[in-house]
């Protein structure tokens, strides 16, 4: 027997109300909160991000239609504002990671990662791409459908990297030498090892190529 | 699909239930996160977005 899930109960009847849709973006920062630490790493910078998306929602708020899924939404939102941020710095200054680690919370390990599991560590090693999916299918509840709308790209899309994302981290976890050291990023030998290891899961250049790959560097 | 060679079949199921772990092990970083208290920032903006955006309350 089947029991109908209870998770697409909203009744969004007229969001009009500014008090109303205000009490549904509280009701959603925890959620929020959760998907800006996934995107960023960093505690401060996640926060500040949903902050600012928080913002953004609100002055966009006429735009949202009532009775579609306003989590999606704003999660939408924040990612555009966690890419457009991060371009916008990238062109402001290059990346310094001497600098970073100076900057408290500007490390990689505050916050998502500081629960230094193994499966948080080995998230940081997949493409942001692969992160995102997995993390709003695999841990945010997000329909395919939803999550290709909030990744911007097509439902397939969002399969094959949820597909892939789960192929590379249990490739990550098995080969325990590989995971990115729990107190910087990944780099030299261990960040070349887990590109290969990627690359040989997630190949962007078809699967022909990754078997050739494979058999090179088996034989 | 009506190969059944059981030691592929072992692996595929080994490697299933590898990603339901893997799935948990998400869900319960993820939920951490959320089930954290919302810090005070996030209401004082909100209340301060109202008091910026509705200067005579639009009621009916």
């Amino acid at each position: 027997m089947t029991v109908p899930h209870a998770a697409h109960a909203q009744n969004h009847q007229s969001s009009q109300d500014t008090g109303d849709f205000k009490t549904d973006l509280l009701g959603l920062v925890p959620f929020l909160r959760a998907f800006a630490r996934s995107l960023c790493g960093s505690h401060e910078g996640a926060d500040d991000l949903a902050q600012e998306a928080l913002v953004k929602a609100w002055q966009s708020r006429d735009s949202f239609l009532p009775g579609t899924n306003l989590k999606a939404w704003l999660f939408t939102i924040l990612r555009n504002q966690f890419y457009s941020d991060r371009r916008r710095a990238w062109r402001q200054a290059p990346w310094d990671q001497d600098a970073a680690e100076k900057i408290p919370g500007g490390g990689q390990d505050q916050g998502w990662s500081a629960e230094l599991s193994d499966t948080a560590r080995a998230l940081r090693a997949l493409t942001d791409e692969q992160r995102e999916a997995l993390i709003l299918v695999g841990a945010g509840g997000f329909s395919y459908e939803d999550a290709a709308e909030i990744c911007n790209c097509a439902v397939g899309t969002v399969k094959s990297r949820v597909a892939r994302a789960r192929k590379a981290l249990i490739a990550i976890l098995d080969g325990d030498e590989a995971l990115p050291p729990s107190d910087r990023p990944p780099e030299g030998e261990a960040a070349r090892e887990i590109m290969a290891q990627l690359d040989r899961l997630a190949p962007q250049d078809g699967p022909d190529a990754a078997r050739r790959r494979r058999k090179e560097s088996s034989g | 699909m009506s190969k059944d060679q059981n030691p592929n079949r072992d692996k595929a199921r080994a490697i299933r239930a590898r990603q339901r772990v893997i799935g948990r092990e998400l869900r319960r970083i993820y939920d951490g996160v959320a089930q954290e208290p919302v810090p005070d920032e996030f209401l004082d903006l909100l209340r301060k977005i109202d008091a910026k955006d509705e200067p005579g309350k639009k009621s009916s």
